[in-house]
């Protein structure tokens, strides 16, 4: 990781292997997108401190050392909703915790239904 | 720098050994002539051989991509022995992996299938603490289906014995059963809320193994469309255990990266790491050139995301429990700069 790893939610790796997971996309396409969809440079998704900020603005997740960082921050299962509709992608645990809850059934954003 | 200057390299054992530059471009040079012999790819061309030279003649302890051209890194099993699973998971997070991977202990899908609830329940629970994907993922390890352990005759008895036709029969029966439990793990771990799959070792077991994984991920694909599906080799070649298991009309005992790449995209995998086993008695410049070298000829024509297995004792990590941080750094960037994997 140190030597050539995006390091996940410290940057913006967990959104680019969501696209490569998800739509088999290759990695300058998935960076691409990614940094399209955050108004960012592709360079910046590496950058942790960018990151920190725009993550915070979007509301998917951020890391935190100290437990009284980040509070009211979305964080998991809301950051993965926030994601979702930010990506345009499907979540599947999203799109289950939308069918457990009626009230958000009706509120169905990427897609239509879990596969 | 004299041509004398010995310089500190490592052998894929893990061993520290001094080597002169001279000696390292001629263990680059052999590792791909003995690629091009054995794989018949083309080799690797001048810049490239001096690429993975500077890259290995550096004597800094770890070394590393330009910045802005990190990868991805996915992963097999995220599981620590000091902590819960789910607490495993969000140490991963908390260390900046990409994603991580739910495994129970036991890595097999024939394990895995007896203990199917718990593992859906674990894998609910887990999307509601992380962020990063949770995948989840084990072996086909096809010989688990085999006597004593499964239910099939064993065919690595009736090989030997010269029972040709009863070996071959006993692979296509546990592949068939293998297939079937790899499909409805994946389907419950999928309902469970799961982001993706993750087939490891594919082919560890010969033919019959790659096709019962191949015909699993072919079936989960149409029934989850949605499903990420990383397919892991074994390998880097396909062992013809059976000999004469074809997948689309494609015999695949003897199958090396570049058609294990293009039956994983006709299966419908989403991630695709081939695998390149090392040998110890070289070092790991020489692996790592031969790894290039085999692999490279996916790069042109892959269609989805190329992620070598840079685990213990492939594509050129030492085999050791604890390989060195010095040719760690130097396999990861060898394999960014030089080949341009999607992720490692």
């Amino acid at each position: 990781m140190l030597a050539s790893g995006m390091n996940g939610m410290r940057t913006a790796g967990d959104l680019v292997m969501r696209l490569q997971m998800t739509r088999g996309m290759r990695l300058r396409e998935a960076k691409a997108y990614v940094a399209d969809k955050l108004g960012v440079s592709v360079r910046d998704l590496s950058d942790g401190v960018i990151m920190q900020d725009v993550r915070s603005e979007f509301g998917i997740g951020r890391l935190t050392e100290l437990e009284n960082e980040c509070v009211g921050e979305p964080t998991a299962m809301e950051a993965k909703f926030n994601i979702a509709e930010l990506l345009d992608l499907p979540i599947n645990c999203v799109d289950r915790f939308r069918d457990r809850v009626p009230s958000l059934a009706g509120e169905r954003g990427t897609k239509e239904g879990a596969s | 720098m004299g041509t004398s200057t010995r310089l500190m390299t490592r052998m894929g054992d893990g061993t520290a050994v001094e080597m002169t530059r001279e000696e390292l471009r001629a263990d680059i040079e052999d590792g791909i002539a003995a690629a091009v012999k054995r794989a018949k790819v083309p080799p690797l061309d001048d810049d490239e051989a001096a690429h993975l030279l500077e890259i290995f003649a550096s004597q800094e302890r770890i070394t590393g991509v330009p910045v802005g051209d990190e990868v991805v890194h996915s992963c097999d099993g995220s599981n620590s022995m000091r902590a819960s699973r789910i607490d495993s998971l969000t140490e991963s997070e908390e260390g900046g992996s990409d994603l991580c991977e739910l495994q129970q202990q036991d890595y097999s899908y024939k394990a895995v299938k007896t203990v199917v609830p718990s593992e859906q329940r674990l894998m609910q629970e887990a999307q509601y603490r992380l962020t990063i994907p949770v995948q989840y993922g084990a072996q086909a390890d096809l010989g688990r289906y085999s006597k004593p352990d499964g239910p099939c005759p064993n065919w690595s008895q009736l090989l030997p014995a010269g029972r040709i036709d009863e070996a071959r029969a006993a692979q296509e029966e546990a592949a068939a059963e293998s297939e079937e439990d790899m499909f409805r793990i994946g389907q419950a771990m999928w309902e469970a809320g799961a982001d993706g799959m993750n087939f490891d070792t594919s082919g560890a077991a010969g033919d019959a193994d790659f096709l019962a994984v191949l015909k699993a991920v072919r079936r989960l694909r149409d029934a989850c469309p949605d499903m990420s599906i990383e397919l892991g080799m074994a390998s880097e070649f396909v062992l013809g255990m059976h000999g004469e298991l074809e997948w689309e009309g494609v015999r695949l005992a003897g199958v090396w990266p570049v058609e294990q790449l293009r039956l994983a995209e006709q299966a419908g995998a989403t991630i695709f790491g081939p695998a390149v086993n090392v040998n110890t008695g070289r070092s790991v410049a020489w692996n790592v050139a031969r790894a290039i070298a085999i692999i490279k000829p996916c790069m042109d024509v892959a269609e989805i995301p190329v992620h070598p297995n840079v685990g213990m004792g492939v594509c050129g990590v030492p085999m050791h429990p604890f390989p060195p941080v010095d040719a760690v750094s130097r396999v990861s960037r060898a394999f960014i700069e030089i080949l341009r994997a999607d992720g490692l």
